[in-house]
């Protein structure tokens, strides 16, 4: 078996604020093998994102502190590593696609020179060799006329656009790893799936491996290979995407599935809220993070943590409706359809 | 049925709203839509970013003057000339109880100075004089309605969720009894799950209350649950109309065909196993348009006569309309 490039474990992550300190991430482990695509899902404030950010240790630090675990890349732990080390990571080894493009581009700087500007101060480039592989990267993600666009600034350039120089900027190192957070969510659905294509074919084309952070579902399903659905800074349950959408095994799962409307949803069925909101990450339950507002809570899911069940396949739960002396429950299933596979 | 009652509730012709840039440049935002709203249906509207659907919502409220046409709420036209400022305050007011809005960003809409009782009791000038008691008693009625409770009277939005902060503006909407609100992307600041709870309580106020809603929202799987009929834009006018089963049953447009086909379905196979329409480019300027189909420079399926003028919205039976030359 290959190694993986990225190994999270049992991975804790805290702020420290006036208010306290916030256990963001709490015990979180998963890993992404070379060329594969993986989803973590969940909503504000679930963890995925401060997750991701400690690959390059985006995080800023202080107030944030690494409580726990170990995050591996290529058999490395990056808290271990210097800031020097880590500034050589970023871009060549792992590359970075924000949420909103104009928050992270230069808007002072032509975006041509933006993409260059991975290379500054890397040993073994030249100046014009930055220029040339910038350029074909920026042809790479589709954007036309390279050598007027690259002269241009990030406000003269669409959404899509300007997620198109992220991309670029993100493979123009030829990272191993891309970690995408939210890619689409700031675009609108036709720009979206243009993008999302896009994320796909270069994975085909260039082999890098991805990690897509979302909270929308319906990227999950089209894209990922393997799922982490993430709730309270702990991962609930993870398998392949298939396994998540039709063999759904935790109840939040179940309940974010049930609460997106659909095409098929017939209009006098009621969507299925999940009621309540999430928990407060000053003083997380010390059970099942989901306990208070699941609808098959048993005293013991408020109480204690659960174990983590293997299911077929490489499915894993963390619930406790799995164990042996636990009352059986059917969860709401979603079937698959028979046909397209 | 008397002629009042079998007239649209709302009704909008040649709406239009443009925006000067500069001595030679005209914004045209929203350009010649017209549509009616029935007593009792949801309406939704959707298009892309900068389709002109919130401009449209907005001018139906006032909040923005139109460049042209006109809007009829009730038998009223919102717009034409009062004949004294009198006249047009007293009308504004009258609107104002019938028509509502509730925003987008639930982070922006509340007055951040202001207490919930405040917000939500602010439109009771409208309504008339209350005791203090009676102003209470209608708000903790208000909030029990949206799910919140008495207890949450004092406090400042800050100290609210956005689940709960749109909830606090549905319920300062709710607080003069109009028979009509737009809500403009109420949910799309939401998580996917507080999202099904305000969807849900929307349908849940609708029933109770018999409210008529134009929905304006680029989700199209939420349109498509909550409305009953939906009104498709690009780039400031109207592509396509029709019964909310039907146009997502049969799309006639092209754009509204490729726009459906990009929709993300929550189901792997689904997602993996559709082809989508692909798109050429990305949506132009609405700065200085041609006067040809909007649509036609990324059209798949574009002939020399989409540029010749532009598609009128022809009916091609039951109230589903187009405006495609070659639909």
């Amino acid at each position: 078996m290959p190694e993986a490039i990225l190994d999270v474990q049992d991975l804790s992550y805290s702020f420290r604020t006036y208010g306290g300190e916030v256990q963001a991430v709490r015990g979180v482990s998963f890993e992404v093998m070379p060329g594969e695509v993986v989803g973590i899902v969940g909503e504000s404030g679930c963890g995925k994102s401060v997750t991701a950010q400690c690959a390059l240790r985006l995080n800023p630090e202080p107030p944030g502190f690494r409580r726990g675990g170990r995050m591996l890349y290529k058999g490395e732990d990056v808290f271990a590593k210097g800031e020097r080390e880590l500034r050589r990571m970023r871009g060549a080894e792992i590359g970075f696609v924000f949420q909103d493009p104009m928050t992270y581009l230069n808007p002072t700087m032509r975006v041509g020179a933006q993409v260059e500007e991975v290379f500054a101060g890397r040993p073994g480039v030249s100046r014009r060799e930055a220029r040339s592989r910038a350029d074909e990267m920026l042809a790479l993600v589709g954007i036309s006329d390279v050598a007027r666009r690259r002269e241009q600034y990030p406000h003269e350039l669409s959404g899509g656009m300007k997620q198109r120089v992220m991309i670029a900027m993100a493979l123009v190192g030829r990272p191993s790893l891309i970690i995408a957070d939210e890619p689409t969510t700031s675009l609108d659905v036709t720009i979206e799936a243009q993008i999302l294509e896009l994320l796909d074919d270069l994975r085909r084309k260039l082999g890098t491996a991805i990690v897509l952070i979302t909270h929308d579902l319906g990227v999950i399903a089209k894209m990922c290979d393997r799922v982490y659905v993430m709730y309270g800074g702990k991962v609930v349950e993870s398998g392949g995407a298939e396994d998540i959408f039709y063999r759904t095994a935790h109840p939040y799962t179940a309940g974010l599935l049930g609460s997106v409307a659909r095409l098929e949803t017939d209009c006098d069925e009621e969507l299925k809220a999940i009621e309540g909101t999430p928990p407060d990450l000053f003083s997380p339950p010390p059970g099942c993070p989901f306990a208070a507002r699941c609808d098959y809570a048993m005293r013991v899911c408020r109480e204690s943590p659960s174990p983590e069940y293997r299911l077929e396949g490489g499915h894993r739960v963390s619930c406790w409706l799995r164990h042996e002396y636990a009352e059986p429950v059917e969860l709401p299933a979603r079937c698959a359809p028979e046909a397209a596979v | 049925m008397s002629v009042a009652e079998r007239e649209p509730l709302l009704s909008v012709s040649g709406l239009s709203k443009h925006f000067r840039m500069s001595r030679t440049e005209v914004l045209k935002a929203v350009d010649d839509v017209s549509f009616d709203v029935r007593e009792g249906e949801t309406v939704g509207l959707v298009g892309e970013s900068g389709c002109g659907k919130s401009t449209t919502g907005r001018c139906i409220v006032r909040l923005h003057e139109p460049t042209a046409g006109a809007v009829r709420f009730a038998g009223e036209d919102v717009y034409a000339p009062a004949g004294s400022r009198s006249a047009d305050r007293e009308r504004k007011r009258r609107l104002c109880k019938g028509m509502q809005m509730v925003f987008q960003n639930p982070y922006s809409s509340l007055n951040p100075r202001m207490t919930v009782k405040d917000i939500v009791g602010e439109g009771f000038a409208l309504v008339g004089r209350l005791g203090q008691k009676e102003r209470d008693e209608r708000i903790v009625e208000l909030l029990r309605t949206v799910g919140l409770g008495a207890e949450h009277m004092s406090r400042f939005p800050h100290e609210f969720s956005g689940g709960q902060r749109q909830r606090i503006g549905i319920a300062r909407a709710l607080s003069v009894d109009p028979r009509f609100i737009v809500c403009d992307e109420p949910i799309s600041a939401l998580d996917v799950s507080i999202q099904a709870q305000v969807i849900n309580m929307l349908k849940r106020l609708q029933a109770e209350r018999g409210l008529t809603y134009l929905f304006v929202a680029h989700d199209l799987s939420v349109v498509k649950y909550i409305s009953d009929r939906v009104i498709v834009m690009y780039l400031g006018t109207v592509v396509e109309q029709a019964g909310a089963s039907e146009l997502y049953r049969s799309p006639l447009h092209p754009y509204t065909r490729a726009l459906f086909s990009a929709i993300p379905e929550a189901d792997p196979r689904v997602a993996r196993g559709r082809a989508r329409i692909p798109l050429k480019g990305e949506i132009p300027s609405p700065v200085n348009p041609r006067d040809e189909c909007r649509f036609a420079d990324r059209c798949p399926i574009a002939e020399p006569v989409c540029r010749s003028r532009r598609p009128p919205l022809r009916d091609m039976g039951g109230g589903h309309r187009v405006a495609c030359h070659l639909a």
